[in-house]
């Protein structure tokens, strides 16, 4: 008889009782290391525009390398921020309907606060 | 709380307070706060797309002594999550589980954050010529 109790073919999908495996951990941990890049030349970036006017601060965003990693950033930032307030909701929110409701809302308010911010990067860089 | 009335095990407050507990918290705290602070960015990548007039009021804002305060609490929040999240990182290796190590990284995760915070100040407050 088997000492294990899982099917065969569950145990070689590998993929355990929430059927996504190590995905969510995966790539918590892989936008994690991107946005330590990304944030750390989103605020040097930041720190050079102290003083700087409208048409300077404008100039410097549409740069082609800095609207990429701009958007880079907002995308990274809010995939990062969905996966860990998903964590602390599930750990903290015991009713189950406002678990829902908040795992949901806190999804849709990243898709658009993402798009905003991507919306933004183009409008500067293509100047429109 | 889950709302079965049935008995709880013992949580937090039983426990004596040690540095251990004290970074996991303040990891998810400052990514609450990070959180909602992205939105802030939006808002400023906004209104540098909209406009000389939305762009001033954004830097009014920012610039205002409630923004600075902002600005600085969210600082904070930024360092400490990034020194506590490279520290998780070196963790997730399988390394700096013995009890002195850990207690060693995450007081050097407070230190640095703190550390990190003063000096972008004071090259912010003392006019960016530092």
């Amino acid at each position: 008889m088997s000492k294990d109790l899982r099917n065969p073919l569950a145990r070689a999908r590998g993929l355990g009782s929430a059927k996504e495996g190590v995905s969510h951990w995966m790539l918590q941990r892989v936008t994690a290391l991107a946005l330590v890049f990304l944030t750390l030349w989103f605020l040097c970036t930041l720190l050079g525009l102290l003083h700087a006017d409208y048409a300077t601060a404008r100039a410097t965003l549409a740069r082609p390398w800095n609207a990429v990693l701009a958007i880079a950033f907002i995308v990274t930032m809010f995939r990062h921020a969905v996966l860990g307030l998903q964590v602390v909701i599930e750990d903290y929110v015991h009713t189950r309907w406002l678990e829902v409701a908040s795992l949901v809302l806190i999804k849709f308010i990243a898709v658009l606060a993402s798009l905003a911010g991507v919306l933004a990067v183009l409008r500067v860089a293509l100047g429109s | 709380m889950a709302q079965t009335g049935r008995p709880l095990s013992p949580h937090l407050q039983v426990y004596k307070w040690q540095v251990q507990m004290v970074t996991s918290i303040l990891h998810r705290a400052s990514g609450i706060i990070l959180a909602v602070g992205s939105l802030l960015i939006v808002w400023g990548l906004a209104s540098l797309a909209a406009g000389p007039e939305a762009y001033a009021s954004f830097t009014a804002c920012a610039g205002s002594a409630l923004g600075m305060l902002v600005l600085i609490g969210w600082t904070l929040a930024f360092f400490y999550h990034l020194a506590n999240g490279i520290r998780h990182l070196v963790q997730d290796t399988g390394k700096g589980y013995a009890i002195a190590t850990f207690v060693r990284s995450s007081w050097t995760s407070i230190v640095v954050a703190i550390v990190l915070t003063i000096a972008v100040w004071a090259y912010v407050l003392s006019g960016g010529h530092a």
